[in-house]
């Protein structure tokens, strides 16, 4: 028994690693006043260009690194759209999860080697191994945490250094005002244009790597629709953590834990058949949604940035 | 010189028009460079997408076939979207309407006259796309559940639905293990009249003529802009905005769920795998690519339908992956929105050192 749930541990954190970076990154963006509804096509395109980096160059810095920098472009023309142009910022996010479906699935047919029909799926390359922490990781239950790969453990850090940033440093408050309110902000100095693009390009940087894990980590490998949703779970999980980084741990676990039960079931052969049975997160989504806006509904003390969604023009005022 | 954005006294009708037509030409020279980047001439690529997808009567009714749930999901999204409410459930809705119509199809055959058969396909197929839409409606005005997140899990649950039910308790048992139900009776087939098009295109036409004239003329539609434009004050005049919004969701679900009616009745003739060619999403980009108008919308269903038979022209004859016509739709929103802002805001240029700048400020674009 015990290896068993230690095992459902491991795959849980693992699972749930891309969609704590995706969450962080999401929270920062819209704490900004930014929605940015492209997290699907933007975890698309960085699992393709992180993959089909590691299989051309073998070197997963390089493929981590582009994978960032390919969150951080398509996060930019949200930026662009959504700050400058002023689009509506639903669109927009769409647009770009339209476009991320589409080009990353070009690139999956088009990044492959020749011998292969120039296709990427069906391929192997090198990946991010789990990494056992001598001593720790030998602990019954407790050691699957320290038995993962090295953008997991980063992930540890990650969570309590982006809490502290938003809310003990003099740029997590400014952060935080220009999302509650940009004329305010903007008569106190600050750069509401500049702290909206600075975060959103941010966000679609941890959006990245969460891309970057998937294909190199949790699935390695490059199958079309490799995200099977996640970057829209990301947008629930921002509303379930409350745009709080500290708590984007609890729903990566549920979530993550959805999976791994799901995973497990699987693999020791269940009578339900796979398409009902992988219809687990989605429902469970729905259901984690209407519970939370419910009770903060009753809560009156949290709920979105206030300027959330709505573009800010000085001109208008 | 400093650029500044100022608000048009009535939005540009020119622009209207004309940011729509310019970014899909930009959508062709951006995907243009990408085609360069893979050692592909742009030209010959678009040409063939071109003639692969209008060059011959028989291609443009392949052309057709997929402009048809196009339109109709189009339709649906159009609604929806008029009233601010983010349906991107289109495709799950097409999906449980196909269910729903196989359902009909395959098991109500003994029970009713032949002659009654499809027009109650139709009913029930677009009863449960509503039905899909309505969910999230109704979890949005009770509750204010986010309806982006709602509508968009559904696609996943009516898509994982459709496939338990394909693969297992409907898979056809002398299908020789192909994922799909058995072929329909006769009498629940939507006609064809050329090729693989269907009458289902004169229904979506129809739909999209009567749609223009509803949100244009009537009480209705007048509402619907209301609640689009300012829900507090259309609620302040008296406008019931949670049934509006219910209503309109409702109407928006059967048409996608009509969409999924049409492509098992007409084009498949089952229920059976490859449902889901991403209709559904593609008809958030004919909806505002037509800026929500239901005739525009007809024609850039053609536009789009094209795109996609183009792009799995390319795949055959040069090689190139089909989601080129992917890459082209995704490519056309990202122009339309920057250039949206040009129908409500113009450029101006000031000129710091001129004091009068106000009086010579200059008109730059459009």
């Amino acid at each position: 028994m015990i290896p068993l749930i230690t095992s459902i541990i491991a795959i849980t954190l693992s699972a749930g690693t891309s969609l704590v970076y995706a969450t962080i990154g999401e929270i920062y963006t819209e704490r900004s006043g930014i929605l940015n509804l492209g997290i699907e096509g933007m975890m698309l395109m960085s699992a393709v260009t992180a993959f089909a980096t590691a299989f051309h160059t073998g070197s997963l810095l390089l493929a981590v690194l582009l994978a960032m920098l390919v969150g951080m472009l398509l996060a930019l023309i949200h930026a662009f759209l959504s700050i400058t142009m002023r689009a509506n910022q639903v669109v927009s996010g769409l647009s770009i999860t339209l476009f991320g479906t589409g080009l990353a699935s070009f690139l999956g047919q088009r990044l492959g080697p020749e011998s292969n029909g120039f296709n990427l799926s069906g391929m192997s390359a090198v990946k991010f191994n789990r990494l056992q922490i001598e001593g720790l990781g030998d602990i019954p239950l407790l050691g699957a945490v320290f038995n993962q790969d090295p953008l997991t453990y980063l992930v540890y850090l990650l969570i309590p250094v982006a809490w502290y940033f938003m809310y003990k440093t003099k740029f997590g408050l400014n952060l935080r005002s220009v999302g509650e309110n940009p004329q305010t902000s903007d008569a106190m100095g600050l750069n509401v244009t500049k702290i909206r693009y600075l975060y959103t390009i941010f966000g679609g940087m941890l959006v990245g790597i969460g891309g970057a894990h998937l294909s190199l980590a949790y699935t390695p490998g490059w199958t079309e629709n490799i995200t099977g949703g996640r970057g829209w779970i990301v947008i629930a999980l921002v509303i379930f953590s409350m745009w709080n980084p500290s708590r984007a741990i609890l729903g990566a676990i549920l979530f993550g834990g959805i999976n791994a039960v799901q995973f497990r079931l699987q693999a020791s052969g269940t009578d339900i058949p796979s398409a009902y049975l992988n219809m687990a997160p989605y429902v469970a989504t729905i259901l984690v949604l209407v519970l939370v806006t419910v009770w903060e509904s009753h809560n009156r003390k949290v709920g979105p940035p206030a300027a959330l969604g709505t573009s800010y023009m000085r001109e208008d005022k | 010189m400093q650029l500044v954005f100022e608000k048009r006294k009535a939005v540009s009708r020119r622009a209207i028009v004309l940011v729509p037509i310019l970014s899909f030409i930009v959508s062709l020279i951006l995907t243009g460079f990408l085609l360069l980047a893979f050692k592909a001439n742009p030209f010959r690529t678009y040409m063939a997408m071109f003639i692969g997808a209008f060059g011959s009567w028989s291609n443009f009714t392949e052309t057709l076939v997929k402009a048809t749930p196009l339109m109709l999901t189009g339709l649906g999204v159009t609604i929806a979207f008029k009233l601010r409410f983010w349906n991107i459930g289109a495709e799950g809705q097409l999906v449980f309407g196909g269910v729903a119509a196989a359902w009909v199809a395959l098991f109500w055959s003994p029970f009713l006259p032949a002659w009654s058969l499809l027009p109650m396909v139709m009913l029930v197929g677009m009863m449960a796309g509503a039905v899909w839409a309505g969910i999230p409606a109704l979890l949005k005005t009770r509750l204010n559940v986010d309806e982006t997140l709602v509508t968009l899990m559904m696609n996943y649950i009516a898509i994982l639905f459709a496939e338990g039910l394909y693969y297992g308790a409907w898979r056809d048992p002398e299908g020789y293990g192909f994922p799909g139900t058995k072929l329909f009776p006769e009498a629940a087939w939507l006609p064809r009249f050329s090729g693989r098009a269907h009458v289902g295109l004169f229904i979506a036409i129809g739909i999209g003529l009567l749609l223009w004239v509803a949100m244009n003329r009537t009480k209705w539609g007048f509402e619907l802009n209301m609640i689009g434009k300012n829900k507090k004050a259309a609620r302040c005049l008296g406008v019931n905005v949670k049934r509006n919004i219910l209503v309109a969701l409702l109407i928006s679900g059967a048409l996608s769920g009509l969409a999924g009616v049409s492509e098992v009745t007409a084009i498949s003739h089952r229920l059976q795998q490859g449902l889901t060619m991403g209709y559904g999403y593609t008809a958030i980009i004919v909806a505002w690519l037509s800026q929500l108008n239901p005739i525009a919308g007809l024609f850039v269903a053609i536009l789009m339908a094209g795109l996609l038979v183009g792009g799995d022209q390319v795949q055959m004859m040069m090689g190139l992956p089909a989601a080129m016509g992917l890459v082209l739709q995704g490519m056309i929103l990202f122009p339309m929105l920057a250039g949206s802002l040009f129908t409500e805001y113009r450029i101006k240029r000031i000129d710091p050192r001129n004091s009068r700048a106000a009086e010579s400020n200059e008109e730059l674009s459009v």
